[in-house]
């Protein structure tokens, strides 16, 4: 006989106004196996949760059910409250008659009540049959992937390198920077990227904690948080300057603890945008081919003549926002960098013009507005807004097609040079590393973060993290404070002395098992494997996320979960079978 | 297609220097234009007068009819985020207009110009004389006794009075008239 303590909540009138509290405690608790049943206003408040506590101590309860909210609200808060007074935390249960009862039934109060005491006497019978359960730990391998080397791969690198934690840093190109690398100047400020960029880049390749390996690529990733196994592929080379060694390129096991997915962003192509002359047109290019005339030691000439060009066309959103012909999201840095550009162009032609032809002018962010403004009244920076509709040559030059939407008239202007500033695409590489690395991404390509508000610089597995423009446009602020918070992530988990896993994971009955391979095939997180000597599956615990599919899928019944058996799942089927009976 | 129009980009420039308006500055929230009385009769609102003067669409702003409908009431200068004061903006407009030899619509230059006079005259508008004057100068000799019964029920209420009255600073109010002659005559050969 069971000792079980039933505790039902009231949620203020979230559950009260519905479900007749009291009846619930009252019926249920002429259970056999129930010895004391109680309701109270807020089970989760401190005297709610003293309740609890009490009860458990002077009634000597061996089971705890708290009728109240989702287990995802307050599971873990009533498991510690039952560990304080020494009652196992996975003897404590939560029937959930909020949600799934109160809330969702308050036109039908009277069977609101009878579906809470359904509900709580399932639980009744699970509690009665669960085990005391130890949770496990996992040792932590204190090292790091980062892969990516543009700023924001950078940043996480520092970042976690600083904090005295080894760093492997992997770059596919055969230098660091990412597109940073390819541009003139900062907006806001017109700081020189190069100047920015290489102090950042020495203090990496410098930095004793890290390992930086150029040219490379990682083609595998195995196991899970804590106990990463990446397959990386590349060399270390000479960069002038620096004092490494150059290393031959070979494939190598890297083991790491943690993954930073920094893999940044690639511009929409010119060619998908024949209309407006993109790769037809020599003298329309896009915005990083104009940051490269800008940039120091570059020449600020056109490229089918050579020509200094005195007039120049922006136009924005050149594949962004165009769910028809390219991109349904805003790219967000263009209108920023396009300012930039049309002002650094009238400094160095200060006869010249500049034209944009714009839809909308995004400009938040701190000192960003203050910015554009600056490029239409000290700049004479001439804003039109409407979509350019058709580019084409006319002799020398390059006939833009557009509208005024403002003076509600069509426009046509004759200039030297056009800029696209073209969509921020996802890395041409990010679906397969995506892929390689069991994370997910959105239908453009972009790396999904784990929640959109709460938790956006995790990735959906554990363990993997996201910073820069990979997993969204963005500019180059938001981008380091991203990889800043990536950073914190993975130092929140190295300073952790061992990983502390959930016991409530499948297990395998061994005698059962007849090695058939459907949990394997069934398993959605890669957690089952057939055991290649003993000839039965297996259970990686820490990867196991507690899904059920391999007991459902395993004929014999040999895969299980703890507390979760057969034989409670079947007598809660019961209770449910014999009241609708 | 597409008609192709000159961009003088000159004429913001020169508009925003003479009327202290920045005009530049506009970002076309119309609340210029939500907020104006007479925008229902002008052939471009307020906002997109701005908008031709920033396309340098000289010629199209200086024979508008907009030009001359404001009223100067100043409720778009108040309102605007940008601190754009359009009455003084119109009034360079005009200036503008009159000086290119744009001819403005008669029978708002016979209000202006009736107006003006009277004040010269009286040192404040005698609306009686003013109105007269206006009929006379009017081009539309059908109309000239169009307001009359408005005209005597004023007259009779002791709305407008019978005889204009001089102020007493007249000679101040007619030295104002004398250095704003002088000052928009060297404008005119500058």
């Amino acid at each position: 006989m069971s000792r079980i303590g039933l505790f039902v909540c009231h949620c203020g009138i979230n559950i009260a106004a519905t479900v007749d509290v009291e009846r619930v405690a009252e019926v249920v608790g002429r259970d056999s196996h129930v010895v004391f049943a109680t309701d109270y206003k807020y089970m989760c408040s401190d005297p709610g949760q003293q309740l609890i506590k009490d009860a458990i101590v002077e009634h000597g309860l061996d089971g705890v059910i708290v009728a109240a909210c989702s287990p995802g609200m307050h599971e873990k808060t009533f498991r510690a409250t039952a560990a304080a007074v020494g009652l196992n935390p996975y003897r404590c249960e939560i029937a959930n008659i909020r949600e799934q009862c109160s809330w969702v039934h308050q036109e039908e109060p009277e069977r609101a009540t009878e579906k809470a005491i359904e509900i709580v006497r399932t639980m009744v019978e699970k509690v009665r049959r669960d085990e005391d359960l130890v949770p496990f730990e996992l040792p932590i391998t204190r090292r790091a992937l980062v892969i990516g080397g543009g700023v924001a791969g950078l940043e996480a690198a520092l970042s976690i390198a600083s904090a005295g934690y080894p760093v492997v840093l992997v770059e596919r190109e055969g230098y660091l920077g990412g597109k940073m690398a390819r541009l003139s100047g900062t907006y806001l400020n017109f700081e020189a990227a190069p100047d920015l960029l290489q102090q950042r880049v020495g203090r990496v390749l410098n930095h004793p904690n890290i390992r930086v390996l150029l040219n490379a690529q990682v083609t595998g990733l195995e196991g899970y948080v804590g106990n990463f196994k990446a397959e990386v592929s590349g060399s270390r080379v000479q960069i002038p300057g620096s004092n490494l060694k150059p290393e031959a390129p070979k494939p190598e096991t890297l083991e790491v603890g943690a993954v930073v997915v920094a893999t940044g962003w690639d511009p929409y192509p010119l060619e998908r945008l024949p209309e407006y002359g993109g790769g037809r047109v020599p003298d329309v290019i896009d915005g990083l081919a104009f940051e490269e005339m800008l940039r120091p030691g570059g020449e600020l000439r056109r490229p089918s003549d050579g020509r200094v060009p005195r007039e120049v066309v922006f136009v924005q959103c050149a594949g962004s926002r165009d769910p028809e012909r390219g991109v349904s999201y805003c790219s967000k840095v263009c209108c920023m960098y396009v300012a930039k550009q049309a002002m650094m162009f009238k400094e160095r032609v200060p006869e010249g013009q500049a034209y944009v032809f714009y839809i909308d002018i995004r400009s938040a962010g701190k000192g960003y507005d203050e910015y554009v403004q600056r490029a239409m009244e000290q700049h004479d920076v001439l804003y039109l807004r409407g979509k350019v509709s058709k580019i084409f040559r006319r002799g020398g030059r390059v006939v833009v097609w557009g509208a005024d939407t403002l003076a509600g008239r069509p426009v046509e202007v004759e200039v030297d040079l056009v800029v696209l500033a073209t969509a921020m695409l996802p890395s041409r590489g990010a679906i397969p590393l995506a892929q390689t690395l069991h994370i997910q991404t959105d239908g453009y390509g972009f790396y999904n973060e784990a929640h959109p508000k709460l938790r956006p610089v995790e990735s959906l597995t554990a363990g993997i993290f996201l910073a820069g423009a990979g997993q969204g446009p963005k500019d180059i602020p938001e981008a380091v404070a991203q990889a800043g918070g990536a950073a914190a992530k993975v130092l929140q988990l190295f300073a952790q002395e061992a990983m502390v896993q959930e016991p409530t994971v499948a297990y395998v009955v061994e005698e059962l098992c007849a090695a058939c391979g459907a949990c394997v095939a069934v398993c959605p997180y890669e957690a089952r494997e057939i055991h290649p000597v003993r000839g039965i599956a297996t259970v990686n615990a820490a990867l196991c996320q507690t899904c059920g599919a391999c007991v459902v899928a395993c004929p014999n019944k040999a895969s299980r979960i703890h507390n979760w058996e057969p034989g409670q799942v079947l007598a809660m089927a019961d209770v449910l079978t014999e009241m609708s009976s | 297609m597409a008609t192709a129009f000159e961009l003088d980009l000159t004429f913001g420039r020169e508009v925003q220097t003479r009327s202290g308006a920045p005009v530049l500055r506009c970002y076309f929230c119309q609340k210029c234009t939500a907020g104006c009385p007479v925008a229902y009769a002008m052939d471009y609102k307020p906002a997109q007068v701005l908008r031709l003067i920033q396309l340098g669409q000289r010629d199209v702003v200086l024979s508008s009819s907009a030009i001359w409908l404001c009223v100067g009431c100043e409720a778009c200068g108040t309102r605007c985020p940008n601190q754009i004061r359009l009455a003084p903006m119109f009034d360079t407009l005009r200036y503008m207009a009159l000086e290119e030899g744009y001819s403005p619509d008669p029978a708002v230059y016979a209000l202006h110009r009736s107006f003006l006079d009277s004040i010269r005259l009286w040192g404040r508008v005698h609306e009686l004389t003013m109105l007269m004057e206006y009929k006379l100068r009017s081009p539309f000799g059908s109309d000239l006794l169009a307001d009359i019964r408005v005209g005597l029920t004023l007259l009779l209420k002791g709305k407008i009075t019978h005889l204009p009255e001089r102020v007493r600073g007249l000679a101040q109010v007619r030295r104002l008239y004398k250095e704003a002659e002088r000052r928009s005559s060297t404008e005119v050969e500058t």
